[in-house]
């Protein structure tokens, strides 16, 4: 299944990448198996997305609270970091 | 733009804002209302924010706010929906530039209007911690030195868990 994965603010600059789509080979895939996939790519992939990273991650516009969250088919996923405004 | 039964207006725009004709359109004609609250966010040109690679302040010569269009406006409008739940207001609006922004300059607006000013001064407050901590913004500064992305704070996190929602939902 595909989703469009977007970065914003510094993670986007890090990773050179503001959008793409990604194809994933599970149907029922959660937040944490796109950012396994994402991870195994290697640098810079694996340091900016990695465990212990300031990371936060959004599906639908919604902050994800659980990289348990389940992942739908045409889903859009942002990942970015916390957030800086006001 | 966006207005709702709660009498919410949000805006998320590069242009300015002139407070005093957003407090006379939230007010309106209404007689209902008692009290307005204010608050105001502007650029500082001393930056001493927390940031480990800074240790002294810095002049800032811009600010870039960056956002996530799509969300923003969502995550804004649920942040005035659950104030409107938690207090008894009339109204609120909220209204965050983004784009390069100078010293001097206003960033946001949170006026919210209710009966008695306890309402009004809580959700205020509220609102603008909870933005702090879940609406999609991000600050870039840029010193003569070059620019950086403003790290967030902790104390962010602790002034949004004073109203006892979690910082990460």
């Amino acid at each position: 299944m595909n989703i469009k994965i977007v970065y914003l603010a510094r993670l986007r600059e890090a990773l050179g990448c503001s959008e793409e789509m990604l194809t994933l080979a599970s149907a029922s895939p959660t937040l944490g198996d796109v950012l396994a996939a994402l991870r195994e790519r290697g640098e810079p992939w694996s340091y900016e997305l990695g465990e212990g990273r300031a990371v936060r991650a959004a599906i639908n516009h919604e902050m994800a609270t659980s990289t348990d969250a389940l992942v739908h088919a045409g889903d859009e996923i942002a990942f970015f970091p916390p957030v800086t405004g006001g | 733009m966006q207005r709702m039964e709660t009498d919410m207006r949000i805006s998320v725009q590069h242009d300015d804002f002139d407070v005093a004709a957003e407090v006379a359109v939230l007010r309106g004609r209404d007689s209902r209302v008692g009290a307005v609250a204010v608050f105001v966010g502007t650029v500082r040109e001393m930056n001493d924010s927390g940031s480990e690679s800074i240790s002294e302040p810095v002049s800032v010569q811009a600010m870039t706010l960056e956002h996530y269009p799509g969300m923003t406006e969502k995550a804004l409008a649920k942040i005035v929906s659950d104030a409107t739940h938690r207090f008894n207001i009339l109204g609120a609006t909220v209204i965050h530039r983004i784009g390069e922004l100078k010293p001097l300059d206003q960033i946001v607006l949170v006026a919210v209007k209710s009966a008695h000013r306890g309402d009004a001064f809580d959700a205020c407050r509220f609102i603008m911690d909870y933005l702090k901590t879940q609406a999609p913004f991000w600050k870039k500064e840029t010193m003569a030195k070059g620019a950086h992305w403003v790290d967030a704070r902790e104390s962010d996190d602790e002034a949004a868990a004073r109203w006892q929602l979690p910082s990460d939902r």
